[in-house]
């Protein structure tokens, strides 16, 4: 271990461009670390945007070595950090932990954050989407490609077959999002998991507000939410009954800006429909909806060509778009920062019934 | 409308910026308007959106608060933006600790908003061991009560590096410099009694505010003239936080979270982006997050086991996914690679060589008791500290904390919101370090074995009649 040989910084590493120097204005770690060298991401995450074409990827594992400058780390090393060490202290102390993936913006965070704490080895647990068989085509492509390009595992719980074989029954509203708990749990009973992680924010909505960062769920997946354990420090309490499980969620004190702003700096690919594209577009209910074969407009709903894009990636039947012109993810970053309503409040159909919404579903055992 | 379109104006490019992240707590009484301060700091550092603040107008609304605002405007109930829950909603009180966020040009906020009346220790203890300051609100109508002692008294215990006494309702005592120079003058006597603002672990401040109003809560007021300090956002905005003050001065201390050891099952990721195989065979580091200090490459460290000698060695890589680092420091997440194999697991320290002391099995502490189920002695717990839990007797209770006297009285049991102070024996001996200097390595959870629930914060305590310093070793 002594002569640990390829740590050494890559002589061939590619120079230092524009490019980077710009992105270097904008990234956290600019004012203390040197510029990492574009091979230097070993092949975590996407190239950032500007340098694919014209940087050779892989250089190798030639590292920079960066001085973090003590006690200056900006807010989203911090939050990395913090969310690293999550993730960590739940792969070590539970038996059979699985990662809620679904092709949004916050799972494929957490994945990026999980390849981060384990590099150079492999995620070390699978991923499980439950899906409502409403998901947008784009981005289960997305769920296969990145399942298949960090080799990981997928586990499918899927709604429409509780629903072929009568266990489940379409509601009113056509809205699926809800219908989600019970193959969520039957997914997690069959597979033995015990820790789940999921993507979920505290700004989010004034329940998960409350949710702590392990969260523990009854036989019947239920969160009490006046009962919950005290967290202390950095110590997390994981221990559980048989029959009980753990709900992680190491992004709780990321804001959807400061997802955004990670997602920047570490060059992280989404689904295209995160950005500003054209699609034929109806309104209802103040959203836009896409016309979709789950989305159909009524008589009275005139479909329109509208440049959109989307701030929360669900099922087609309750997700909207909004009309945005922010074709990048620093035109997005922009955006965020000036948005004055939640992405919930612009783009959850679901979450408009009632303002107790998201508590209602926490409690049966909703993600 | 959710299909406004966006239009940034130039000046949101610096919103977008990056900044620092500062972790505070509230704490207060019964009705002394902590909600509403916090509401006010939501609402007027712009955290608040328009549809949350719709909704929240919408209820205001409904329940017939206020009437018309001062301004003209309707005045909305800012305590609904933070409580978040059904029945909280419904009962008109704050249940839980709630963490709200928001930023500044120059911060990035996690707030804790604890609770003040049921469980207010078990509230303020859970918000106050992450935070790098509290804020105590005081009404002005009525000074320091006893729960404001409690509430000093547990951030001393705590800890907590800055404490600010926030006298609220500032307005209903007509903007009276006397009846905010009395109140200061009580806040910092018993600062002075709990040794708070005065030993160098902490400062105290005192700032008169209206929540209401926003009087010196976000902006200066010149509703009070002879005030001339700052306003508590700005306060909040250039303290240090925890890992600016404490990261330089104290000793290295890494638990460690599990061993990263690939063998061969690398990354395909890292593989498709060049990784040499080769050379990560025997690829071996130790994954954990700095809690306290930093390590730099070619430092010596001791690695503590359980039972063994500390083994000493050298620090010869600081990776952090395929970054190799020269030099890190706490917070950060990060994997060791040691000059020597040794056997190291998860649940031993790696920690600065010559500065460790001795591992013991016996723990003197303070523990908060949290649970309703209360503690007797002979009593069997887990201790969870840094990353190794154990098995533990609870040999004595010695006394108990009271909050208002700061006395400790002599007792044989703690119930729910207890601070007392306990001997443990433990079956495996730990790196425990006094609580007073190491507000990590010194702190540990207190678990029920049966049901798994956190029964206390435990705070470790010197041995008695030890000095401390003769303990260090190696």
């Amino acid at each position: 271990m002594s002569n640990f040989p390829s740590v050494a910084v890559d002589p061939d590493a590619a120079p230092i461009t524009n490019e980077d120097l710009e992105q270097s204005v904008q990234d956290n770690d600019a004012a203390e670390t040197p510029i990492a060298a574009p091979g230097v991401a070993s092949g975590l995450s996407e190239p950032r945007a500007g340098l694919i074409e014209d940087q050779p990827r892989g250089a190798g594992a030639g590292a920079a070595i960066g001085v973090a400058a003590p006690g200056r780390l900006s807010s989203l090393d911090t939050l990395e950090s913090e969310a690293i060490h999550i993730i960590r202290e739940v792969v070590a102390e539970f038996e059979k932990p699985a990662l809620l993936f679904s092709g949004g913006k916050d799972s494929v965070v957490m994945l990026h954050l999980a390849t981060k704490a384990f590099w150079p080895g492999k995620v070390p647990f699978p991923v499980l989407h439950v899906d409502t068989g409403h998901n947008f085509p784009e981005v289960i492509e997305f769920r296969d490609r990145t399942v298949e390009r960090l080799g990981l595992k997928l586990v499918v719980g899927s709604v429409q077959d509780f629903i072929d074989s009568g266990e489940l029954a379409e509601r009113a509203d056509g809205t699926r999002n809800p219908l989600q708990t019970v193959p969520l749990l039957d997914a997690i009973q069959r597979n033995k998991f015990d820790a789940v992680f999921g993507g979920g924010r505290r700004d989010e909505d004034k329940a998960r507000a409350k949710e702590r960062i392990l969260s523990l769920r009854d036989e019947f997946g239920q969160w009490d939410p006046r009962n919950q354990r005290p967290e202390l420090w950095n110590l997390y309490n994981g221990r559980h009954t048989v029959g009980q499980h753990v709900r992680a969620f190491p992004i709780s004190n990321w804001t959807e800006l400061d997802v955004w702003r990670y997602i920047e700096r570490e060059g992280i690919e989404l689904p295209g429909l995160y950005y500003a594209h054209e699609r034929e577009v109806f309104a209802r209910d103040g959203m836009w909806r896409a016309v979709g074969e789950v989305s159909r407009p009524r008589e009275n709903e005139p479909v329109i060509s509208k440049t959109v894009r989307y701030r929360t990636v669900g099922d087609m039947s309750c997700t909207g778009a909004v009309e945005s012109a922010a074709a990048t993810v620093r035109d997005v970053v922009i955006e965020v920062a000036a948005s004055t309503i939640t992405e919930r409040g612009a783009t959850r159909a679901d979450d408009r019934i009632s303002e107790a919404a998201m508590e209602d579903r926490k409690k049966d055992g909703y993600f | 409308m959710s299909t406004d379109t966006f239009l940034p104006a130039p000046d949101l490019v610096a919103a977008a910026l990056p900044t620092t992240l500062f972790r505070f707590a509230t704490a207060g009484s019964v009705d002394d308007g902590k909600s509403t301060l916090v509401g006010r700091l939501l609402h007027d550092s712009k955290a608040i959106l328009a549809d949350q603040l719709d909704a929240v107008a919408r209820t205001s609304a409904d329940r017939g608060f206020g009437g018309a605002g001062a301004t003209g405007t309707q005045a909305i109930d800012l305590a609904l933006l933070t409580d978040g829950l059904r029945a909280e909603r419904e009962q008109g009180i704050t249940i839980d600790v709630a963490y709200r966020y928001f930023a500044t040009d120059r911060r990035s906020f996690i707030l804790a908003d604890c609770p003040g009346h049921v469980q207010y220790t078990k509230n303020t203890v859970t918000g106050a061991s992450t935070a790098d300051a509290v804020v105590v609100l005081i009404d002005a109508r009525k000074g320091v009560l006893e729960q404001t002692r409690r509430h000093l008294s547990v951030l001393q215990l705590l800890r907590v590096a800055h404490v600010i006494v926030a006298v609220n309702k500032i307005d209903l005592v007509d903007f009276s410099e006397d009846v905010f120079r009395d109140i200061e003058a009580d806040v910092q006597k018993v600062g002075r009694e709990l040794g708070l603002g005065s030993d160098g672990v902490a400062d105290l401040l005192v700032i008169p505010v209206s929540a209401l109003d926003g009087d010196n809560v976000v902006d200066r007021s010149d509703r009070t003239p002879w005030y001339a300090g700052p306003a508590l956002l700005e306060v909040l905005e250039s303290l240090p936080a925890a890992d600016e003050l404490e990261s330089h001065l104290e000793s290295f201390r890494f638990p460690v979270q599990l061993v990263v050891r690939p063998q061969g099952a690398l990354a395909p990721d890292a593989l498709a982006g060049g990784l040499d195989v080769g050379a990560y065979r025997d690829y071996r580091a130790y994954a954990g997050q700095i809690t306290e200090g930093s390590v730099k490459l070619g430092d010596q460290v001791s690695v503590l086991t359980p039972g063994q000698a500390p083994r000493t060695t050298t620090v010869i890589g600081i990776d952090f996914a395929g970054r190799e680092l020269a030099e890190a420091a706490a917070p950060q997440s990060v994997a060791l690679r040691l000059a020597d194999e040794f056997d190291v697991a998860r649940g031993d320290t790696i920690a600065a060589a010559g500065t460790v002391r001795e591992a013991s099995a016996d723990l003197y502490a303070a523990l908060c008791w949290l649970s309703p189920k209360p503690l007797r002695e002979g009593a069997k717990v887990l201790v969870k500290h840094g990353t190794r839990t154990v098995q533990a007797l609870v040999r004595n209770v010695t006394g108990k904390l009271d909050l208002a006297s700061f006395q400790l009285e002599p007792t044989t049991t703690l119930e729910l919101n207890d601070i007392g102070h306990a001997q443990l024996r433990l079956a495996a001996p730990l790196p425990l370090e006094n609580y007073l200097h190491h507000r990590r390595t010194g702190a540990f959870l207190v678990i029920d074995p049966l049901d798994g629930n956190t029964l206390a914060a435990g705070l470790v305590n010197d041995h008695p009649g030890d000095h401390e310093d003769e303990r260090y070793s190696i």
